[in-house]
């Protein structure tokens, strides 16, 4: 009797923030797209530095590298745009990546209940154990603005 | 994978705008909104100042008749570096008179896209949406969101004692609507 271990493989993007590699879900891929002029006005929502035009929509973009990295990105070859999900809602968002970015299958790991909440997951890779990226709390949407507003009610209630 | 609609936008029909600048930043407003535009200098005798506390973006109220419109630094409100504004755009269905450095031309927009749901701040507040013209991107004010429900009781209750301002004889440009 032969006893074979199917792993449950998952395509996922591999993007490089400086020296690290992150992963994305391959399913919230759109492009991998040369960097373009970022049109910039006021706005209050950190880590959005702007919004580029792309295929006739108007993309935001969102410079994750200071969560991740703890530092921002000296330079940055391309913007990576990757679906958002808000509730039922689905939009683009364009993260500037500094390299090449690489498609591959691997399985996926649970997070921990200990991971920031931007770790969707685990994956392992060419000997590197990788994060897969949880887009949605990675990046700001309406969720961070109520969070911030009930963070702010407590110590108001609580000083 | 479902992706929404490119153009998921508002429907607007050829909306004529005005393209104005506020420390060097473009902004739009529609033509509609504004109800009339006035020189800040011809403000000058008919203006009082006003000190609300926290809220530096107004320095300065008109009175007409027994209404007060509260004049709001373009540059204090979106943050920008301080300029001296020229020209005040008085907003129509407002208690807003808006303090700006200048009109860069008047348009037409045929498309308002909403705001990505990424901006999540005041901003949501500040902006009707975004119009794509002529290969830029230009936010679209909303003549509402420049003063909130609860800034107009601060500045309401910081208003000086009604005096004979004479404002109505100051030079202004009344906008068809």
């Amino acid at each position: 009797m032969t006893v074979s271990t199917e792993l449950e493989l998952q395509s996922f993007v591999l993007l490089r923030l400086g020296e690290r590699r992150f992963a994305v879900r391959a399913g919230q891929i759109v492009e991998l797209v040369a960097p373009s002029r970022v049109f910039r006005f006021p706005h209050r929502t950190p880590r959005i530095e702007g919004v580029i035009l792309r295929r006739g929509r108007i993309v935001p973009v969102c410079d994750v590298s200071e969560t991740l990295l703890g530092k921002r990105l000296t330079s940055r070859r391309f913007y990576l745009i990757v679906v958002r999900h808000y509730s039922a809602q689905t939009e683009w968002v364009a993260l500037p990546v500094s390299g090449e970015c690489e498609l591959i299958n691997a399985e996926l790991m649970a997070a921990g209940k200990s991971d920031e909440p931007h770790v969707g997951g685990w994956l392992s890779h060419d000997g590197d154990v990788i994060e897969v990226l949880n887009l949605d709390a990675l990046t700001p949407g309406p969720d961070e603005l109520l969070a911030a507003t009930a963070v702010q009610g407590t110590l108001e209630t609580h000083p | 994978m479902r992706l929404a609609a490119p153009s998921r936008s508002s429907p607007v029909r050829s909306e004529q705008i005005i393209l104005f600048r506020v420390s060097g930043q473009l902004f739009a407003v529609s033509s509609a909104s504004v109800q009339e535009v006035r020189s800040a200098d011809s403000l000058s005798g008919g203006s009082s100042k006003i000190d609300a506390p926290g809220l530096s973006k107004v320095r300065h109220v008109m009175r007409r008749g027994d209404r007060s419109l509260f004049i709001v630094s373009g540059a204090a409100h979106f943050g920008l570096p301080a300029s001296p504004g020229t020209l005040v755009f008085v907003l129509r269905k407002t208690r807003t008179a808006l303090l700006i450095d200048g009109i860069e031309k008047m348009t037409t927009m045929t498309r308002l896209q909403a705001l990505p749901l990424s901006f999540c701040h005041e901003e949501r507040q500040w902006y009707r949406g975004l119009a794509a013209l002529d290969q830029t991107v230009v936010p679209v004010v909303h003549p509402e969101g420049f003063l909130s429900a609860e800034e107009l009781a601060l500045l309401d209750a910081s208003l000086p004692p009604l005096e004979n301002s004479g404002d109505e004889a100051a030079e202004g440009t009344e906008l068809a609507q």
